[in-house]
């Protein structure tokens, strides 16, 4: 691989996620010099796993197709994946990163033809799909993975299965020799968008998500309805591949609890209300879905789309943070326990499959980040003087939906411009 | 009304809830309640209530002053903490039930015949008289408390879990006659009635 050059000028990217690339794009249709760094193989960051977005109910799909255009029009965008930054020093205007790169075991000449993929006997966990499909040792993390190139998973390398992927390659896109690789650039300004991960599930403990099969969380809904997810986009549930046609919603898992993370996720409101849509999509009038809230929380404009789900006479709406959920264990179905605030009722009530409305973290936890960042008590990271031309993007910065997440990124990239620009004037 | 209830009435006339931040063990931790339901919902003993602890929280911050104080609901708690792991906000549940029963008391609201009630009391005489509990004598003060033939019953029917209890020396029939306390009785006695003195003290500050 050639070194990629940079200056005082240049501004590094951290994370390749939609707030991420916004700002990589905005920074270099500007003329900027840009390095995007991504620790997967492929960029996009999570909402290449989500199913549909809200408000407007398209396919994420979409407005990634046109970033990645846009990426691969710019000359001025140095794209790295399967890279992380290690060390971060210096000042505004004058900082030098040290980037690990980790080898993928395929160069340039790859075409996607999937042949290695087939030769290759090995299977692991497919991490795209949260572990509910498995996948090959050589792959392409998805469908629309951009760079469209595979990847062989480092535990093969060694065995007979790398050598069968070599075999089978006839373009000599693999390189089983390939290197991990460290290189340290000189860059100006940072954006740093490394994006959320999905709060760990089975710390809720009342919730049985580590004991009871049909309690899932909400991103791992978006991928079984993907319909090249691992139930090819039937909306069934694990236990016995029955469609769940009775789903239960618990907000605030993981979120606003003193026990957890204190803060509210923002989105995960929202992606209940989408996701009870799915429903209605899936089984029309058969789909019933329960709604258990503490308060909804839909902020300004899309309180319009509350109010649509809310006129769905097959959604409704429990005012009650669930204390509790048993189950059945001869059907599998959830029992969902707990007293509604509306009426102090105590309830005790049957669902198909129970889907956690999970809340959102920084994806790098306090403490952890390769220079000191000042964050707030939740990990978030903090528009701070003290954190010099480093400035945060999307859910590196709050809990944010799609929306906000490029308006942020944008704004980010604006602030890494000022100070390169600041550099050139002094240097020019 | 006894005169510290009339002297509390007068006071926080407009507020129930100033009342109880001012008056009730951890009372201040009332107003952060967000109703979200969960203490209610991992009460083990949650079916009965009359009002599970969301919705005491919500009748104080509601002013239903008479009905909180009045009622059976805070003596129900058995103190095993399910709702204090739980709360989201971190609200020390526990001990707010046992504050306000106690405050209840003091005020002389407490239901009279509520069984845990007149337990505690009869607990805290045993155990301020000779500075340690003496078993056999609360028991069989317990079993009688409803009455000569009801006591009758009761010992009969836990006369296996006695007579085990016998066996593996975890009771002292002669405890009934001989109680030997604990050391330093008078000193005990003395520090209770002290803090009984600084609590009314303070009660007739917040009277006044
Ligand atoms: C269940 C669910 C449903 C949702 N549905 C919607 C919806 O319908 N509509 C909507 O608007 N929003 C939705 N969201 C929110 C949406 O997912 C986020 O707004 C969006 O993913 C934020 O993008 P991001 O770029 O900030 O972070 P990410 O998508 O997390 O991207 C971060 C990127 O950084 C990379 N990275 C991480 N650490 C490092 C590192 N150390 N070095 C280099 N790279 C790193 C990651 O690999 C990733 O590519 C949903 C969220 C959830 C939980
Ligand atoms: S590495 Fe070779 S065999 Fe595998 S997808 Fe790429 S071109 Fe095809
Ligand atoms: S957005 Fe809704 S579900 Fe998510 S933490 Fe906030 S209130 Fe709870
Ligand atoms: S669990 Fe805590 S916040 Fe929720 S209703 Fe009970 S006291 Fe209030
Ligand atoms: S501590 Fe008391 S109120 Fe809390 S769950 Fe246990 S019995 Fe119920």
């Amino acid at each position: 691989m050639s070194e990629p050059v940079a200056t005082n000028q240049t501004i590094l990217v951290v994370g390749g996620g939609i707030s991420g690339m916004t700002a990589a794009l905005e920074a270099a249709e500007c003329g900027k010099q840009v390095i995007l760094v991504e620790k997967n193989p492929s960029v996009g960051g999570r909402i290449t796993q989500l199913y549909k977005y809200f408000p407007k109910m398209c396919f994420p799909a979409c407005g990634l197709e046109i970033n990645l255009r846009r990426l691969k029009a710019n000359r001025n965008i140095r794209l790295l994946t399967m890279a992380e930054v290690t060390r971060l020093e210096g000042e505004p205007g004058d900082y030098t990163a040290t980037i690990r790169i980790r080898p993928r075991y395929v160069n340039e000449n790859c075409t996607a033809c999937g042949a290695c993929a087939e030769a290759v006997e090995a299977e692991f966990d497919d991490e795209f799909h949260f572990g509910l499909k498995k996948r090959k040792g050589a792959y392409l993390p998805f469908i629309m993975a951009y760079p469209q190139r595979y990847v062989l998973d480092p535990r093969i390398i060694g065995t007979e299965d790398a050598e069968r992927a070599k075999a089978a390659c006839k373009y000599d896109a693999i390189d089983l020799d390939m290197q991990e690789q460290t290189v340290e650039l000189k860059v100006g300004a940072v954006v740093w968008a490394t994006g959320w991960k999905p709060y760990d599930a089975a710390r809720i403990q009342p919730y049985g998500y580590d004991r009871f099969r049909n309690v899932i969380t909400s991103v791992e809904l978006e991928r079984i309805m993907d319909p090249n997810g691992p139930t090819g986009g039937r909306l069934v549930r694990p236990s016995d591949g029955k469609e769940a046609k009775n789903i239960a919603f618990i907000q605030c898992a993981g979120s606003r609890d003193r026990n957890h993370l204190k803060h509210c996720s923002r989105i995960c409101c929202m992606a209940s209300l989408k996701q009870a849509t799915y429903l209605r999509e899936k089984f029309g009038d058969e789909g019933r879905a329960t709604i258990y809230y503490i308060d909804i929380r839909a902020i300004d404009r899309i309180e319009d789309f509350y109010a649509r789900v809310k006129a769905d006479p097959n959604v409704s709406f429990i005012k009650s943070k669930v204390a509790s959920i048993t189950e059945d264990e001869k059907t599998g179905d959830v029992i969902l326990h707990g007293v509604d605030t509306e009426g102090y009722h105590r309830y005790s009530n049957r669902h198909d499959l129970c889907v956690l409305a999970i809340g959102m973290e920084p994806s790098v936890p306090a403490g952890e980040f390769p220079i000191e960042l000042v964050v707030d008590d939740n990990g978030f990271i903090q528009s701070d003087p003290a954190n010099g031309a480093i400035f945060a993007a999307g859910c590196a910065e709050d809990a944010l939906d799609v929306n906000r997440a490029v308006q942020s990124g944008t704004a980010a990239a604006l602030k890494a411009i000022q100070v390169v620009n600041r550099v050139a004037g002094t240097e020019g | 009304m006894s005169d510290l209830n009339a002297q509390m009435v007068e006071k926080y006339r407009n507020s129930f809830l100033k009342e109880v931040e001012a008056n009730v063990e951890e009372g201040e931790w009332v107003k952060m309640c967000m109703q979200c339901g969960v203490c209610s919902g991992s009460c083990p003993l949650g079916p009965y209530w009359e009002h599970p602890p969301q919705e005491i929280f919500m009748m104080i911050r509601a002013g239903k002053r008479e009905e909180v104080l009045k009622s059976e609901s805070m003596w129900m708690c058995t103190s095993c903490y399910n709702c204090i792991v739980r709360c989201p906000r971190g609200l020390p549940i526990t001990h707010i039930m046992h504050g306000l029963a106690h405050y209840a008391e003091r005020l002389g609201l407490a239901p009279k015949q509520n069984p845990t009630r007149r337990f505690a009391l009869m607990f805290w005489d045993n155990i301020a008289k000779h500075g340690r509990v003496n078993e056999t004598v609360l028991s069989i003060k317990l079993y009688f408390m409803d009455g000569f033939s009801a006591g009758i019953k009761r010992a009969l029917e836990m006369l296996p879990v006695g007579l085990g209890m016998l066996k593996a020396k975890r009771f002292n029939p002669w405890g009934l006659f001989f109680h030997k306390g604990c050391k330093g009785k008078r000193d005990i006695q003395k520090i209770l009635a002290k803090a009984r003195e600084i609590e009314l003290a303070k009660a007739a500050k917040f009277g006044g």
